[in-house]
């Protein structure tokens, strides 16, 4: 009893980290690691050789990689911008709606904005294709109904509108997920400091923009890096809507499905392995510099309250 | 106490039963992307060799079409790949064979039933080995409806002229729409756009060969001219048909809305229980009138071994099956529309069938252009063609720059065309 256990090693934290640290190891890390490793060998002849950084210079050098890689990342920064101008501007405004005190069958409307985020890409994939679908449609036919059919186009299959459809697509997918979060946001904020302001007179609108909306910073940053992570990670939406080639003309080819398609290979192209590892280790830088600029640059600027 | 030794009872006969059964037969488990099939294997094909060749069971594993390459080179990679390999056509099974992956089959008995161009899709390029036993091939054509033709007044058009007065003719009564295809998923505008017409173009197995060799460019005449073709198809598909799936067209047209399929003879199954309408098969039109016909009668399936099968004995026992006359008949009678390979006489029921098989003797057959060899490199061949010939129907791009672009990707990585 006399003896202090605290200087003894704390075998505890080993054996209760262990599983989380196997697994995660197994799952995660290693092959990540193994994925960036893959990038830099090349396959001739079935055997393997070590090339170093030829990859990337094949994949930045070649008119032919580079313009299909600079074609997929800008398509992905448009589909970022999508989700940046339209998802969270209108997460945030359901969530100021939702939580407004008066509101009836708040619970209803929550719920209902969330459920499409939990349905699988597939469905949603094929439900808005034939939702939009020219020939089988409902939406030529309720355009027709307010006499709008001339708006009509067969958006996913016109270069100039497929993509801006799918990011739309995905944009009604996962609004549920900023509303959430900003929700919870809001609901935190104490009563007291906002009758504080009422008494200075910030009442209505202004006591969102003034009180409100500098309080749920922190979580409109967190919801623009999980955005981007989302965003650059894509892939599903894009492969089940319009499949692997990414139509048309890969219009809506993302780096994603650029990656699948030289890893994997599609049709009687075969896969490469090692391409496919060099896009998946540029992506991931891509992703790493993102969230890296979010946390050193932004992150740290963010003024905290503590209430 | 009681449940519990009853419990343990059914466990024990459980593994007792299974552990009896697998001592006596052997299983052998087939890899294929012929989902559609399914039914087929186990009601018709599975039975019937079962009856004959007790001892071993057979299990039909399909995937999706799709993503059939890439799930089935993660699956041999990894050692969980079935015992028999349905084998797409040359370099994807080619790639197989020369990893270790696919058994070499030469020495099979059930092989000398087949010609060497019927084994052309699975052999190396020198022809020394063949690696998978050839089940079918499939024809391009049209399918129309016939009562739809009827009623218009129409016959099948021969030339390329009469093809287009037919669509005039659709178009301006406007009960139909003139032709069903979209651009959204590409590969029909490739394969039954490019590559049905083509051939006629580009002399069949002439112009495929000289392509091969390197003495005719995709810039050719001969090579763009389909192309020209294609661009003036957009009149007369259904509206936005850029962003039409392979299925609308399918469903537009056994539904009766549409008077024209460009088609691949494996719709012929499907259209037989879909379309409650009388349908009719036509070769694509010949440019000129009396012009030679080309058809593409394309190598598209064929059956081979995991060279990592721990029952290679059984396996090759159902190889030779797949070579026999009796397979060839059933799987040509059960699935109309793929046509066996085998040099056996074969009777079909089928009318649409036997119209696009009648079409071997009239015609000559060639396959299509961007398989062999060609789609070896990057860019690829084929899928560049996909999306030229989908851009040339959207009239997003001229038949010139397609053929010239494809042809600069060609004579990038392929040396004879360089």
């Amino acid at each position: 009893m006399a003896e202090q256990t605290g200087k003894k090693f704390n075998w505890h934290i080993v054996v209760f980290l262990a599983p989380a640290v196997l697994v995660y190891t197994a799952v995660m890390i290693f092959p990540l690691f193994n994925t960036l490793r893959l990038a830099l060998y090349t396959e001739t002849e079935n055997i393997r050789q070590f090339v170093g950084l030829d990859n990337f210079r094949t994949l930045f050098g070649d008119p032919r990689w580079s313009e299909s890689f600079w074609n997929a990342l800008a398509n992905n920064f448009w589909f970022f911008f999508i989700h940046m101008l339209v998802q969270n501007p209108i997460g945030i405004l359901l969530a100021a709606i939702l939580s407004h005190p008066r509101l009836r069958f708040a619970g209803f409307y929550r719920t209902a904005i969330f459920i499409p985020t939990i349905l699988s890409f597939v469905i949603v994939g094929f439900a808005w294709k034939l939702i939009l679908s020219p020939i089988w449609g409902i939406a030529p036919s309720l355009l027709d109904a307010v006499g709008l059919k001339s708006l009509f186009a067969p958006w996913l299959g016109r270069e100039e509108y497929a993509l801006t459809t799918l990011a739309l697509i995905s944009v009604w997918q996962f609004v549920g997920i900023p509303m959430m979060l900003i929700y919870a946001a809001l609901l935190s904020i104490p009563e007291e400091m906002l009758e504080a302001g009422e008494i200075d007179g910030i009442t209505g609108a202004s006591a969102f923009w003034k009180i409100k909306l500098p309080l749920i910073l922190p979580s409109i940053g967190i919801i623009s890096i999980l955005t981007f992570v989302g965003n650059f990670n894509a892939f599903d939406l894009i492969y089940a809507a319009q499949g692997a080639l990414a139509g048309p003309d890969f219009a809506t080819d993302i780096l994603g499905t650029y990656l699948y398609r030289t890893f994997f290979g599609f049709q009687l192209q075969l896969g490469d392995p090692h391409m496919g590892s060099t896009i998946a280790t540029a992506m991931f830088a891509i992703i790493l510099i993102g969230v890296c600029i979010y946390l050193f640059g932004i992150q740290t600027r963010l003024r905290r309250y503590q209430f | 106490m009681k449940k519990h030794t009853l419990g343990s009872a059914l466990l024990a006969s459980t593994f007792l039963s299974a552990g009896l059964a697998s001592a006596q037969d052997v299983t052998l488990t087939i890899e294929s992307w012929r989902n559609d099939d399914l039914l087929i294997w186990q009601d018709q094909i599975i039975p019937a060799f079962e009856a004959a060749h007790p001892g071993i069971k057979l299990q039909f594993t399909p995937s999706a079409p799709a993503e059939y390459n890439a799930v089935l080179n993660s699956k041999l990679d990894a050692g969980s790949a079935g015992d028999l390999i349905t084998c797409r056509p040359f370099d994807a099974s080619l790639a197989l064979y020369e990893a270790g992956q696919l058994a070499d089959l030469s020495d099979l008995d059930g092989m000398s039933n087949f010609s060497d161009v019927a084994k052309s899709g699975w052999s190396t390029d020198d022809g020394s080995a063949t690696f998978c036993v050839p089940m079918a091939s499939v024809i391009h054509g049209f399918i129309y409806n016939a009562e739809a033709f009827e009623e218009l007044g129409i016959e099948e058009p021969k030339t390329v002229d009469e093809f287009f007065s037919v669509l005039n003719t659709i178009k301006e009564d406007g009960t139909y729409i003139p032709m069903a295809m979209g651009t959204n998923d590409q590969w029909e505008a490739a394969t039954m756009g490019y590559n049905n017409i083509g051939p006629n173009y580009w002399k069949g197995e002439e112009g495929r060969l000289a392509l091969i060799s390197g003495e005719q460019k995709l810039t050719d005449e001969a090579w763009v001219a389909p192309y020209e073709q294609l661009a003036r198809w957009a009149d007369y598909l259904g509206d936005g048909f850029e962003a039409q799936t392979y299925p609308d067209s399918q469903n537009l047209f056994t539904l009766g809305r549409a008077a024209i399929y460009p088609a691949g003879s494996w719709e012929i199954a499907g259209f037989n229980t879909q379309a409650d309408f009388e349908m009719g098969a036509f070769p694509p039109p010949v440019p000129n009138e009396g012009d030679e016909c080309y058809i593409s009668d394309h190598t598209d399936i064929a059956l081979g071994m995991n060279a990592a099968t721990e029952n290679p004995e059984a396996a090759k026992t159902f190889l030779n099956w797949v070579g026999s006359p009796e397979f060839a008949e059933m799987y040509s009678n059960a699935l109309p529309g793929f046509f066996s390979l085998s040099s056996h006489e074969i009777s079909l029921e089928d009318p649409l069938a036997q119209e696009f098989v009648s079409w071997r003797s009239e015609c000559n057959s060639t396959i299509r252009s961007t398989y062999q060899i060609l789609s070896r490199g990057t860019p690829n061949l084929e899928n560049d063609t996909w999306n030229a010939s989908a851009q040339v129907i959207r009239g997003a791009e001229s038949p010139a720059d397609a053929g010239a672009r494809l042809q600069e990707g060609l004579a990038s990585w392929y040396e004879p065309q360089q």
